[in-house]
């Protein structure tokens, strides 16, 4: 009998691998046609675009149009600025304001959280119209200033939401010892409760950083000046300059993804502990 | 706050900075917003109070009407076959993944998410190109298996575009749920799972009558954010058709419409009040969606506590 049920779990384990690795060929393909197809010459990318390139094909033509082309450094910087200065606006201002509603008890403290809960389910989008004029307004439209200022309002919602069930379950044993020897509130919350709530940080960022680093509504309107676009609107115009010159495309597109996927795996191994205790319970 | 109590002021800073952003920048705007729907231009181009005039306009006038209710009926069936086909995939994945003693999860778990750190530029270019009738990726992989005849030109067919649309935005977000429901069954005790397998209940009927209702507020969670990504969308069907949603509209949605009208287009100048409009028509509607997930769904779901 129990040759049997080792059996049955060997027959399920069996078809679980396929089905996962099934999906992960499906999930990885396009990327894997880009990457392999910008390292190739331009004949053979037409030829045969499923080839790996070979000693014959391999070409970095594409890549040397791409950096030769000057902008997408620029483009790069831009993006990683609006993306990093956003990413810790929305991790402190996010902590903080999570730590004031799960730490104190306040009149009004519901209330301020269902407010600020309020940006979870209704997108920044619809505001955009408004959000035109007073940048316009306020002379930031093409700037990166204005992204930022967009993009932390995006994203503290989410954050707040995370982190404060998160800060829930931090001891108040510890918090109170803090208090007892002289702590301030500002030290307590600084020194104590931030290292604590790290993986939750990460999840948040994760979840803060994708959306912004690959925006194309806001960048296409607030922030279209050639010296302030980021890397997601420069890589959309550039398609369309160089529609032709598919290497180049490869290459610019193969760049792209490299920033993102390093953040991903930098962060992703705490996302599935984050999103454990915070976001689904 | 108590009489005599001193006045806390640390809660009032940290609450400040995110407060102040989050309304300055979000909720300002939006009202901002609705308030700008009920205003249009006159002959002379000043800006004059008009009621409700904009929404019998969008409704009701063909000129404009006929616009948005295929981009509402579009983005219908956009969210549609997300539901239908995202999140069942997404949970089979994560059920999958969650089986005790599988190697490589880890693996699978990241490789699986890539599609959907990607940006849609990415992803509406590298698909364009797969099934393209010219460089043909998917062409030739069909003609491989001897299925050539099925092989369409997907993205250039009325009647198919929107639908292949939506099946890239499914393998780009299918991450998601993926990631939710994953986290949510490994939060169930080891001891229920064990219980059960002392019972007899094992593989299927485990995940039907065991796990899948345990994890049914995640569901709940994750169909609402794809109604609300949904019926926000704009940046896949704006980099793979263009502004324009072709062919002939056919997968023109709520987001493209919007910023066409508000925009313009080509020969059309752009119209602040009607794009206004139809903003706070898709604020409505996400309202309604929220709503009715809050009130009708959300309460009568069972929690567990563990």
């Amino acid at each position: 009998m129990s040759i049997a049920r080792n059996q049955g779990t060997l027959t399920r384990s069996i078809a679980a691998h396929a089905a996962l690795l099934t999906w992960t060929v499906i999930a990885l393909f396009p990327v894997f046609v880009i990457v392999i197809n910008s390292v190739k010459s331009r004949r053979v990318i037409f030829a045969d675009p499923l080839a790996l390139p070979t000693a014959e094909t391999f070409d970095l033509v594409g890549y040397q149009t791409v950096l030769a082309q000057g902008d997408f450094l620029l483009y790069f910087t831009n993006s990683m600025i609006v993306t990093m200065a956003s990413l810790f606006f929305v991790l402190l201002f996010g902590a903080m304001a999570a730590f004031a509603l799960s730490e104190y008890r306040f009149r009004g403290n519901l209330l301020m959280g269902l407010y600020l809960a309020l940006g979870i389910m209704i997108p920044i989008r619809l505001g955009t119209v408004a959000i035109l004029q007073m940048m316009v307004a306020t002379g930031l439209v093409n700037t990166r200033t204005a992204l930022v200022l967009v993009y932390t309002a995006q994203g503290l919602p989410l954050a707040i939401f995370i982190l404060s069930e998160f800060m829930r379950n931090v001891s108040s044993d510890l918090k109170n010892a803090g208090r007892i020897d002289g702590l301030s509130e500002y030290t307590i919350f600084f020194r104590l409760v931030l290292p604590l709530v790290r993986p939750a940080m990460a999840t948040v960022a994760v979840f803060t950083l994708i959306p912004i680093w690959n925006d194309l509504w806001f960048p296409l309107i607030l922030a279209p000046g050639e010296s302030v676009k980021t890397i997601t609107l420069g890589s959309q115009v550039f398609i369309g300059q160089f529609v032709t010159n598919w290497n180049a495309v490869l290459a610019a597109l193969s760049l792209a993804i490299v920033p993102v996927l390093v953040l991903y795996l930098i962060f992703s191994r705490h996302l599935i502990r984050g999103i454990t205790a915070g976001a689904v319970k | 706050m108590a009489a005599g109590r001193p006045v806390r002021w640390h809660i009032a800073v940290f609450l400040a900075p995110a407060v102040l952003v989050y309304t300055t920048i979000m909720i300002i705007p939006l009202f901002g917003t609705l308030n700008l729907s009920l205003f249009t231009f006159d002959a002379a181009g000043q800006r004059v109070f008009a009621g409700l005039a904009n929404f019998r306009t969008l409704f009701g006038d063909p000129r404009w009407s006929d616009a948005f209710w295929n981009a509402l009926g579009n983005n219908a069936w956009f969210f549609l076959v997300h539901m239908l086909v995202q999140n069942p995939i997404g949970i089979a994945l994560a059920a999958l993944l969650s089986s005790p003693r599988l190697r490589m999860a880890a693996f699978y778990r990241t490789a699986i998410f890539i599609p959907t750190i990607l940006s849609f530029v990415i992803v509406g270019f590298v698909w364009k190109l797969i099934l393209s009738p010219i460089w043909g990726i998917a062409p030739d992989m069909l003609d491989a298996v001897g299925l050539k005849a099925l092989f369409a030109p997907w993205l250039g067919k009325e009647e198919y575009a929107l639908t292949t649309l939506a099946l890239i935005s499914v393998w780009q977000f299918v991450g998601i749920p993926m990631m939710l429901i994953y986290a949510a069954m490994l939060s169930i005790p080891d001891e229920v799972i064990e219980a059960a397998e002392m019972d007899g209940v094992t593989a299927w009927s485990q995940f039907w009558k065991i796990k899948l209702p345990l994890i049914l507020p995640s569901i709940g969670i994750i169909s609402i954010l794809t109604f609300v990504g949904n019926f926000n969308a704009f940046d896949l069907i704006y980099v793979s058709q263009g502004a324009l949603a072709g062919p002939n509209f056919a997968t023109d949605i709520l987001g493209t419409f919007l910023y066409r009208t508000f925009f313009g287009f080509q020969l059309q100048l752009g119209d602040p009040h009607m794009g206004a409009t139809i903003a706070t028509a898709m604020f409505g509607i996400i309202l309604v969606g929220v709503s009715v997930y809050l009130f009708a769904i959300q309460t009568r779901l069972r929690r567990y506590q563990f």
